[in-house]
């Protein structure tokens, strides 16, 4: 489940990053910066912080991490792939070094009421970090399709050219949108500490890939300036559903990893095929 | 090929199309934007299928199935938009899918020599032949383009716009090359908006409408009027409409000004209800001109001066917020969001008139965009439709649209005109004209002396960088123009 709320949180930020082949790279250090936000809430907790403080950091080094992901790339214009990809690295090892290489057991607090589990005769019986992250994506929704900012970041997906023409402030709506993106990332390493209790510096190591595979699935082109919030949460159901379902059958690791590997291929394939129809 | 037809769902893009080549003869297929010559073009090259009709090569049934295939049947092919890859050489991109080889192995020594004859039948061995294509100017990659449709001795050269980005004098180089191709019994299909020079160039024309070919024959027993009035179905009278305008105080004034490469020098001063013409070649810094004046691109030294304060370090953002605009000379690479809706196009600069409350009203966004639409005659199915699936003559219309929606006071347009046919030409004259009477000051760039000589009331030639000084039209002649843009004023007055 604490899968399914990370793909799903993550993967509508990669949604709303997505409108530009820039962004969904960005997707390229999600994992990390995950199991980095986890062990930096796990560890406040364990130096006692109370779990309001404990969820304001999480969500903060993740937006950080955002942060200075776009300050790098607008501001040195660099390849965003590049820049995330290095970030991935140093999110890791950060939280390797600061979990001392191990997992970081918090103590039970309020943070875990997040994602328990409601009594099953309970009227929609999901836990509130669902509801929080359902909620949000609505409001991604409306940000996207109904907010200048949002047919701006559409503009700086379909031709960044084009978008400087216009006089929209490409390098600052890429530092908005990188920083953004860290804000749900942080959000889903929260959510995994709360129904793991624990911080792991090795947790969602491959969640990259389900995070493309989800946003493509949705039905967002990898070339960018198309793409919607809810076709990405769907997607992200999709993997979810993948996942626990190979857990439910007993399947081994293994074959859930080749299982996802070859959707991941399918669903670019479907990509190229869609855009091949458009043209035509 | 006769008989030819081609729909896309319901609309017929292509209907009952024939016409016929002999060797050694240029035929101009000419007609306006959507009349369905992309199309054709895209089944000779096998692009598309054609859902009827046939096509022959010296008697031959020609089934065209991809592009290749094509080129090996004889028929070559320039289109308009350029096809080349950038950051290969010219002499790579010349060759390029038709390399000299042996087992495999490339034979660099021929390619090299092929490519050079290929330039210099052009007229055009001034180009490096190591050049990567992204250094050349639009019309050098025009001429590579055309250089790589000669390798091979095509039978048939299909050219699309040949001349849209060349300058007078690689247009005359290109037409002696037709010539000599001529001679060597080669068919060309000559596509062009530019009537005088398909006059010029070729023997016979057919003309395309709503995609059927509705008239040919011989282009000297053919006057331009009955030409136009084939194209466009109904009389035009008059391609330069005037609309008495007159100018008031200055909007912009350019004081030595100086970019990072070019402009080197550029003094002007734009007034309200003026229509200001910058005439010159290709790559002498025109373009770069109003770039520099928007902000696009660093200021070396000089200043610009708006509503005559002091504004020299500027951004495109600022230059929206003073009521500029720039129309793009490269409406697919920056001008249009391609792959976005006509409404959004139309509406990105000022999103203000259609949300409330902070957020955007599909409702109001797209009834704005069809008001737009109905004022500049954009031919569209909805507001919603990607700019994409539109004609050029439409597509240069949205993008001139979103400087009105802009409301701008002040208009940089580059080219406006170009690679749009002869209906969208004059409605864009005509829009110029009434700006100019509303008060708007428009600077226009433009390859194309006769316009210039009739929409503006000023015009300066920009000559290696250099902006002459203005004067009125009626001091200027094509010949003073030309000889002002190849840097020779005094060669005109003998």
């Amino acid at each position: 489940m604490s899968d399914l709320i990370a793909a799903a949180s993550a993967g509508c930020s990669m949604r709303l990053v997505r409108c530009s082949d820039w962004s969904w790279l960005s997707a390229c250090s999600v994992g990390s910066v995950v199991a980095l936000t986890s062990v930096v809430g796990a560890t406040s907790l364990v130096k006692g912080c109370s779990p309001a403080a404990a969820i304001a950091l999480t969500i903060a080094v993740g937006a950080g991490i955002g942060l200075l992901n776009g300050l790098i790339i607008a501001g040195l214009r660099m390849m965003p792939f590049i820049v995330t990809l290095g970030m991935m690295g140093v999110a890791r090892g950060t939280a390797k070094w600061l979990a001392d290489n191990q997992t970081v057991n918090a103590p039970k607090s309020s943070i875990n009421n997040l994602m328990d589990m409601l009594d099953p005769l309970h009227f929609f019986p999901l836990p509130l970090g669902i509801w929080i992250t359902v909620a949000l994506a609505i409001v991604m929704v409306v940000v996207m399709q109904r907010t200048i900012f949002g047919r701006y970041l559409f503009a700086i997906g379909s031709n960044e050219a084009t978008a400087r023409l216009c006089g929209i402030r490409v390098g600052l709506m890429k530092v908005a949108i990188y920083s953004l993106a860290g804000f749900f990332f942080g959000l889903a390493g929260l959510m995994q500490l709360s129904r793991l209790t624990q911080g792991d510096p090795t947790v969602a190591i491959g969640r990259e890939l389900d995070i493309i595979a989800a946003v493509v699935i949705g039905g967002a082109s990898l070339s960018g300036g198309t793409g919607s919030i809810s076709g990405s949460m769907i997607g992200a159901l999709t993997m979810a559903v993948l996942r626990s379902g190979s857990t439910q059958m007993n399947w081994p690791d293994y074959v859930q990893e080749i299982i996802i590997g070859i959707v991941i291929i399918l669903a670019v394939a479907l990509d190229k095929f869609r855009q091949r129809k458009a043209a035509l | 090929m006769v008989g030819v037809r081609k729909s896309f769902g319901a609309t017929h893009a292509l209907q009952n199309v024939s016409f016929e080549v002999g060797p050694g003869e240029v035929h101009a297929l000419i007609g306006e934007n959507g009349a369905g010559k992309s199309t054709l073009m895209k089944i000779l090259s096998g692009a598309y299928r054609p859902d009827g009709g046939r096509i022959e090569i010296d008697g031959q049934l020609f089934v065209p199935s991809d592009p290749w295939r094509a080129r090996r049947s004889g028929i070559a092919m320039i289109y308009q938009e350029l096809n080349l890859a950038p950051h290969l050489s010219v002499q790579e991109n010349i060759l390029l899918g038709d390399e000299p080889h042996r087992f495999g192995w490339l034979n660099r020594a021929r390619r090299r020599a092929s490519a050079r004859d290929a330039l210099a039948e052009l007229r055009h061995d001034n180009i490096s032949l190591d050049a990567p294509i992204s250094r050349l100017t639009i019309a050098e990659q025009q001429i590579v383009e055309i250089a790589r449709a000669l390798i091979g001795s095509p039978k048939v050269l299909i050219m699309d716009e040949p001349t849209s980005s060349l300058t007078q004098s690689d247009t005359e180089n290109l037409f002696a090359a037709i010539d000599r191709l001529r001679r060597c019994d080669v068919s060309i299909v000559y596509i062009s908006h530019f009537l005088e020079e398909c006059r010029r160039v070729a023997d016979r024309f057919t003309v395309l409408r709503d995609g059927e070919s509705v008239g040919s024959g011989d282009m000297a027993a053919v006057g331009l009027p009955d030409m136009i009035r084939l194209m466009v179905g109904r009389e035009i009278q008059d391609i330069y409409p005037r609309i008495p305008h007159s100018p008031g105080k200055a909007v912009l004034e350019l004081r030595d000004l100086r970019g990072m490469g070019k402009p080197r020098s550029a003094n002007l001063t734009l007034h309200e209800g003026e229509i200001l013409g910058i005439a010159g070649l290709i790559g002498t810094g025109r373009t770069e001109t109003l770039r520099v004046c928007f902000g696009l691109d660093r200021i070396k030294s000089g200043s610009v001066l708006v509503y005559s304060r002091e504004s020299t370090r500027s951004s495109p953002t600022r230059r929206l917020a003073e009521r500029i605009g720039l129309l793009s000379e490269n409406r697919k690479e920056e001008g249009l969001l391609l792959n976005r809706t006509l409404a959004d196009n139309l509406t990105i600069t000022r999103y203000g008139p259609v949300s409330r409350l902070g957020l955007v009203s599909a409702r109001r966004q797209r009834q704005c965009a069809q008001d737009w639409m109905e004022r500049l005659d954009v031919r569209a199915q909805s507001p919603n439709q990607a700019v994409s699936e539109l004609s050029g003559g439409n597509q240069q219309k949205i993008a001139v649209g979103r400087l009105l929606h802009h409301d701008a006071r002040i208009f940089l347009l580059d080219e406006p005109t170009r690679g749009i046919d002869v209906g969208s030409k004059v409605q864009i004259y005509r829009l110029l004209g009434e700006l100019a009477a509303r008060g708007k000051a428009i600077l226009f760039v433009s390859s194309y002396l006769p316009e210039l000589l009739s929409v503006c009331d000023t015009i300066g030639v920009m000559c290696r960088g250099v902006l002459s000084a203005v004067r009125p039209t009626a001091e200027w002649n094509e010949h003073t123009l030309m000889a002002a843009a190849i840097g020779q004023p005094d060669a005109a007055s003998n």
